[in-house]
């Protein structure tokens, strides 16, 4: 089943302001990391996808249903966790998640029951009938995210839910996340601007820029396609690399290292040949995997 | 060793099968939120002080004109009387409690959070102004049931006398509820345009008091005409001529609505279902509007 599909899907903001651009995209359940920078066009796309925001021209469906005809099928079957503060002060935890599962369609008692675990789930005990107005940051982002998930979604868009935590408290963060796509059997899309704390917990990334798609694809496919074994020899690293060069092997030296893209399996098996033909004293050989940053960083950083 | 009690295993997430319930449960949820909000229920001690301290006065004040009524006979105020000397507790209470109920949320930020679920929009907005309806009802109607009570218990006319006591009770309720609507359809429109809770505050009671004195100026002018129209001005004074068209002698007694308002009976009325209809419309409006951020 599709999860997410959009086809040319485009947003612009009274004809002048372009904040997504003919963007086709098709991703099937999991964790899925949506990343760019600030102004890529993610918090346009989440809002198209929850109904909240009508697109200029363009085609989109989630879990099968048009938000742009259906809205309240969608938001009831999908939890949202905007970006930016969204807590009243004055109530607790407890209540807040509570009265928003009750919005969402949840009998009182459920919703009481259900906030006080999606409360349990994303960390909170005790301090959850404590008002919001005194909780740390990382507090706050796991009420928001207990919100999103009390009325039992079937997708969650988390938007920058690492936004103003401490590396300790992205990487708790991260790993609920994780938790929640793996364990609770629930499809995530987390928007953020830094891909290299979303590629760790992702099975499939979408890239946009300037509201343009740069790439959509499985983590898998897009690191597999480009890792890499480095050979290091304590001598005669000249012979090998001409030796290799001769099998056929796009080697590249960087400094006392010598990289070989790894095709399959019978990379290793001609680099170990070569090694021992050459008799050369092997250091190691590892493989290196390339990050997805990487996939990225060649390509112009375009501003709209 | 004995073995460990109380230890809590985590079940892990459960998925929820249950029934989900539509919109109107989802309304009714919403509105009584916003009911129990706007009497302090469910929330801290200090945002309970002024909504009861309101409620107080109302209740004092209608247990003493009851206490008056019976031990000397006397009628000081009927019940559609009780909520016109009542209006400076009225709009303060709404200056309160509409910012209370949306300028809250507006700064906040929680609306992204109501707007990603099935509710509607308008939904949502018709549901705090349900809720303001109903609470300012609570706030006039409860003490003219107080009244109600005070004078059947202690009429001399038996089961009767009762009776006519009820015939102009409801009267009042139905007074109380005009007030209510009027009340609530402007005061959350002004406060449905600011996140300040004191602009809300300061905008509604500017509203209801700066434009008495339009009617006191217009009531002077030397045309009869605009004399009779005067209470056009001030939607306090409007309300008060829809009642005195409608109720006559309950409200103003001694037949003087004539002097009063003339023959623009009908205009009043239909001048005030406009501007309730006209406020709700533009309020509705603003939820469509209002940036889910």
């Amino acid at each position: 089943m599709t999860l997410l599909a959009t086809e040319s899907l485009t947003k612009t903001y009274g004809g002048r302001v372009t904040a997504l651009a003919d963007l086709t995209v098709s991703v099937e359940p999991g964790i899925i990391g949506l990343v760019g920078a600030n102004g890529a066009g993610k918090s346009t796309l989440i809002k198209i996808l929850l109904g909240l925001l009508a697109p200029t021209s363009g085609r989109v469906s989630v879990l099968g249903l048009d938000p742009t005809t259906d809205p309240a099928a969608v938001r009831a079957r999908v939890g949202y966790m905007p970006e930016h503060d969204a807590l009243p002060p004055d109530l607790s935890a407890a209540e807040l998640v509570t009265h928003l599962g009750r919005i969402s369609g949840l009998p009182r008692t459920v919703a009481r029951e259900r906030a006080s675990e999606a409360l349990r789930h994303v960390g909170l005990h005790e301090e959850r009938h404590r008002a919001v107005g005194g909780y740390s940051t990382g507090m706050k982002q796991r009420v928001k995210l207990a919100q999103a998930l009390v009325h039992d979604p079937d997708l969650l868009l988390l938007d920058e839910p690492t936004n103003g935590l401490d590396p300790a408290g992205r990487d708790a963060m991260l790993a609920l996340i994780h938790r929640i796509g793996t364990e609770f059997g629930i499809s995530v899309v987390v928007c953020s601007h830094l891909l290299g704390e979303v590629e760790r917990i992702c099975d499939t990334l979408v890239a946009i820029d300037g509201g343009r798609l740069l790439r959509a694809d499985r983590v898998a496919a897009m690191t597999s396609a480009t890792d890499v074994l480095a050979v290091e020899v304590s001598e005669g690293t000249e012979e090998l690399a001409a030796r290799l060069a001769a099998l056929a092997l796009p080697v590249s030296r960087e400094g006392r290292l010598l990289l070989v893209p790894l095709a399959d399996d019978a990379t290793y098996d001609l680099i170990l040949g070569a090694v021992a033909e050459l008799d050369l004293p092997l250091h190691r050989l590892d493989q290196r995997r390339h990050r997805v940053a990487e996939l990225f960083a060649t390509r112009e950083p375009s501003h709209v | 060793m004995s073995e460990p009690t109380g230890v809590i295993h985590d079940i892990g997430y459960q998925r929820y099968t249950g029934p989900r319930l539509g919109r109107w449960h989802v309304f009714g949820a919403l509105y009584l939120h916003g009911l129990r909000t706007a009497f302090g229920l469910g929330r801290s001690a200090k945002a309970k002080i002024f909504p009861w301290l309101v409620m107080g006065i109302v209740l004092v004040v209608a247990a003493g004109l009851t206490a008056v009524r019976t031990q000397t006979g006397q009628v000081v105020m009927t019940y559609a009387q009780f909520a016109d000397a009542m209006s400076w507790l009225v709009i303060f209470f709404v200056a309160v409690v509409g910012p209370e109920l949306v300028s809250r949320d507006l700064l906040s930020g929680v609306l992204p959070l109501y707007f990603s679920r099935p509710l509607p929009r308008g939904d949502y907005a018709l549901a705090k102004l349900g809720a303001l309806v109903s609470a300012l009802w609570l706030l006039l109607g409860a003490p003219q049931l107080v009244m109600f009570l005070g004078a059947a218990f202690t009429t001399k006319d038996g089961l009767h006398g009762v009776w006519t006591e009820l015939g102009d009770l409801l009267p009042g309720l139905l007074y109380a509820a005009l007030w209510a609507v009027v009340f609530a359809s402007v005061g959350l429109l002004i406060a449905s345009l600011t996140g300040k809770r004191a602009f809300a505050a300061g905008g509604i009671v500017a509203v209801f008091l700066m434009t008495a004195p339009i009617v006191g100026i217009l009531s002077i002018m030397p045309s009869r005409t605009v004399n009779e129209l005067a209470m056009l001005g001030s939607p306090t004074a409007l309300i008060h001529a829809v009642g005195a068209y409608t109720l006559g002698d309950l409200l103003v007694p001694g037949g003087q609505t004539e002097d009063q308002i003339g023959d623009f009976g009908p205009l009043y009325v239909t001048v005030a279902v406009l501007l309730v209809a006209s406020c709700v419309a533009l309020l509705l409006l603003r939820y469509r509007k209002v940036a889910a951020r």
